[in-house]
């Protein structure tokens, strides 16, 4: 029988190896898979990881980085703060949808409008609408103790049904030829988020995730109540003892995440994406889960994690566009990441011992 | 030399960074009940559970008559006829007696043989059991009797009893030492393991004394005093407790009809509590764990709000305010729990300051902590409380039970409150410790805060309290005066508060 047993005194060491042994791990699988299906491993593993810095074509990609990794940024910082408490918002996804619907709502209801002040009263509809969908699987936690992690799923699914609604429905664009999907905003001076630099991607949701980096570190480690999250996540008795709420935290926790993941929302739909369409989720609320693992749900290494899954976003389409390595590499990609994160993980705290049965 | 039914010959054995136990020679005879004696990490724990073959020793050898004795594993060394009955009990609360007993059996006859069987060994020994009951209705010394029991019915040849009267009253405690006296006579070698001393005084045979996993001493404990034996244990004269200079003042805190429903399936519900509590008093309330113990101190703390006008603080309500404000109001609180309740195990020392201290000690400003602050204050816990640890940083996990107590109690006194509430605030604490605590407290209330110390020790109850009141099913008892109060009266009024007016007259 295979037993796993808790390893003694586990090294600080071990926390920053575990993501860079996880990153060459799957590298290492990776290029194995690609060699099975018949492609070469290294060309694959450069043109998704070394091509979109360095590469022929890096000067059109390398501005994709920041496009990619600022909402994977905005949702990992909000859903680190709540995982660091033991509160599992799965649904970052939807509360990215609705807010870029919210938000989006706003543009489309005073068009032709043109105002300084819409833009930023479209980012505080977007925080609005992720924030309330985050407090759905809060309430319904707090009042009937149902698991925020199956509620918040769930409600990732009812949110792209809205989403298709709106683009073929509510939000359709009269001037768009019958054509679902809603006016697309970046033609709306006023609604638009653009490139701020020329050259660089960077738009306002960049900014945000970057305030959204400092806050979050300011509040985990000189803010009382980063200090009770933390403590609720690892002693709840002890958090409860201090004088936290658990039912607060809950929501604080859930409204935080689904806020920042509406504010990302908004930002892809003023910017990079345009319009309200059913596609409106591109998984980037999946993917920031990944992200607050990899960097150990701490402000700096979700900064880190998110610029290095952005990566492989790019990295994949540029290897579907060059070498047509097939469309779901960067889902394999990124799954693998996490399995073998995880597995590490699990290695660094317990050793597998074999006992023989007496 | 068959006289020895176990004998032990220079046993040793070390874990990492400690010699747990060194050169331990002794004998228990047949028929004889011998005390292991010693502080918390004295290796007593450690030396029985090689005996039992939950641990192999390092060096050394044992004897089982004139068998060698060295078991593998706890079945083996059940074989052999040696028999334990742990602290922790392990029962399955929704089987019946005879079920828990046949689960523990290699080769269980079938269901109406046992139960005969439980009855005629029950009957024999003293230790009134029914076995078709449930486990979940059973009281904590009905439900160490299915254990003794259990036992029992391996016609064991050396029992081995660890600390088992901690979770006793003294009535149950005296039906216990009845049935041991029994099995004594029968042949049965007993090996008892506690730190009571006058409960080893009145009814051991033999002592053995540990230090630091040495043997240093052995003797008949009848012969000595409590303080003799004491002074053994820890190795120098145990420190005296000073009561002076203390009086009671202006009523600090009144709690009055508070009725709480039980918080979990295993908790206990609150049942009308009320009690009153002057300035430079000691309350002492003793009960047995499970009685509302947690429910009392969790209701007081703020953890659990209750109904308006419930519990006052020098005039002012605070029954409907959480933790916060009742510890600026000046009310603190220290759970028994200290890992996981009263202390973030993973959390360094400063950060385990600011669990309670920010708003009185002012770490925490505009919901700012103070790191350089909360390094201080820790500072200052850990030398005034003399917490035996490298430094601020280390995390609590890392301390002993006795230095984590220390630290905890330290970290609300240091805090001047009005009212502290303790609940088991010595338990697993060794005895030099736990003095310190105790005198910490003591010195508070001489400051003129109000002090409630909820325990199961009756003497640290008798020792510290001015009033004791019983907690007993969620009721608490009216508070009587400590002075001339008897164990015998004690023991009654643990019994059920209800009983009370019999106890009087």
């Amino acid at each position: 029988m295979i037993q796993l047993v808790p390893r003694q005194g586990v090294s600080n060491g071990w926390q920053i190896a575990t993501p860079l042994l996880a990153v060459l791990a799957t590298m290492v699988a990776g290029g194995i898979l690609f060699a099975i299906i018949g492609y070469d491993p290294v060309a694959a593993i450069r043109t998704i990881f070394w091509d979109p810095l360095f590469g022929p074509a890096a000067s059109y990609s390398r501005p994709q980085l920041l496009v990619k990794a600022a909402p994977l940024i905005l949702i990992a910082s909000g859903l680190a703060v709540g995982f660091r408490a033991g509160i599992w918002n799965i649904g970052a996804e939807g509360q990215y949808i609705i807010g870029g619907i919210t938000g989006a709502a706003v543009a489309l209801a005073l068009y032709p409008l043109e105002a300084w002040w819409l833009f930023p009263v479209m980012v505080l509809a977007g925080l609005a609408g992720g924030w309330a969908w985050g407090m759905i699987p809060a309430l319904l936690r707090n009042w009937f103790g149902a698991s925020e992690i199956l509620v918040s799923l769930m409600l990732v699914y009812v949110a792209q049904r809205i989403a298709a609604w709106m683009a073929f429905g509510p939000m359709r664009n009269p001037e768009g030829m019958g054509f679902p999907g809603s006016r697309n905003l970046q033609q709306y001076p006023s609604a638009a988020n653009p490139e701020l630099l020329t050259g660089t991607g960077a738009h306002w949701g960049v900014v945000a995730a970057a305030l959204a980096v400092l806050a979050t570190w300011f509040l985990m480690s000189r803010h009382i109540r980063g200090f009770h999250l933390r403590a609720a996540g690892i002693a709840p008795r002890a958090a409860r003892f201090a004088g936290v709420n658990p039912q607060t935290l809950v929501a604080f926790c859930l409204g935080l995440s689904g806020a920042l993941a509406g504010a990302a929302g908004l930002f892809e739909v003023s910017g990079p994406a345009g319009q309200v369409t059913a596609q409106l989720g591109v998984g980037y609320g999946f993917t920031a889960i990944i992200v607050a693992f990899l960097g150990r749900l701490h402000p700096v290494g979700i900064l880190l994690a998110g610029l290095l899954l952005a990566l492989t976003y790019i990295g994949g389409e540029l290897a579907q566009l060059t070498m047509a390595l097939p469309a779901a590499t960067v889902q394999v990609f990124q799954g693998m990441l996490l399995f073998f994160l995880l597995g590490f993980d699990l290695l660094t705290r317990f050793q597998i011992r074999r006992s023989i049965a007496a | 030399m068959t006289a020895n039914v176990f004998r032990a010959e220079r046993i040793g054995k070390s874990y990492p960074g400690v010699r747990a136990n060194d050169d331990v020679s002794f004998a228990v005879a047949a028929g004889e009940i011998h005390a292991l004696l010693g502080e918390n990490g004295a290796g007593k724990s450690t030396l029985v559970k090689m005996i039992y073959g939950l641990v192999r020793p390092d060096d050394g050898r044992m004897w089982l008559g004139d068998d060698p004795h060295a078991p593998t594993d706890p079945r083996a060394a059940r074989a052999a006829g040696v028999a334990m009955v742990f602290q922790h009990f392990s029962l399955f609360d929704a089987l019946t007696v005879a079920e828990n007993i046949a689960l523990g059996m290699e080769n269980p006859p079938p269901r109406r043989k046992l139960a005969a069987r439980i009855t005629q060994v029950s009957h024999d020994f003293g230790l009134p059991l029914n076995p078709g009951r449930r486990i979940v209705t059973l009281s904590a010394g009905e439900r160490q009797r299915v254990e003794i029991i259990r036992c029992l019915l391996q016609n064991p040849r050396l029992l081995i009893m660890d600390e088992p009267t901690s979770v006793l009253t003294p009535q149950e405690a005296e039906l216990l030492f009845a049935t041991l006296r029994k099995l004594a006579a029968a042949g049965t070698a007993i090996l008892y393991i506690s730190h009571k001393l006058e409960e080893i005084r009145a009814h051991c045979d033999c002592a053995t004394i540990l230090r630091h996993g040495k043997v240093v001493d052995s003797c008949d404990p009848r012969a000595q005093s409590a303080r003799e034996l004491a002074a053994m244990m820890v190795g120098g004269e145990m420190r005296v407790i000073d009561r002076s200079g203390r009086q009671a003042g202006d009523v600090l805190l009144k709690v009055e009809g508070l009725s709480q429903p039980a918080p979990s399936a295993e908790g206990m519900r609150l049942k009308r509590v009320s009690l009153t509590l002057r300035a430079g008093e000691i309350l002492g309330i003793g009960g047995v764990a499970g009685n509302g113990q947690e429910e009392l101190l969790a209701a007081l703390s703020g953890e659990v709000r209750s109904t308006p006008g419930t519990i006052a603080l020098e005039g002012r309500d605070l029954s409907s305010k959480g933790p916060e404000p009742r510890r600026v109001a000046g009310l603190l609180a220290a759970p028994e729990d200290r890992l996981g309740h009263a202390a973030v195990p993973d959390f360094s020392l400063t950060e385990n300051t600011l669990l309670t201290a920010g708003a009185r000690k002012a770490l925490v400003r505009g919901g700012l902590i103070d790191h350089a602050g909360a390094r201080t204050y820790a500072e200052a816990v850990i030398r005034d409380f003399d917490v035996r640890t490298p430094g601020p940083g280390t995390a609590a996990r890392a301390l002993s039970g006795g230095n984590l107590q220390k630290f905890v109690v330290g970290r609300e006194v240091m805090q001047d409150p009005r009212v502290l509430v303790v609940n088991q605030p010595t338990w697993g604490v060794d005895a030099g410790a736990a003095a310190a605590v105790r005198q910490s407290l003591l010195d508070l209330a001489r400051r003129g805060a109000g002090v409630i110390v909820i325990s199961q020790d009756l003497d640290e109850l008798l020792e510290l309290s001015d009033r004791f009141c019983a907690l007993n099913e969620g009721r608490l008892s009216d508070p009587v005066p400590t002075a001339g109060l008897t164990l015998d009266r004690i023991g009654l009024m643990l019994g059920g508060a209800h009983g009370m007016e019999e106890a009087r007259a």
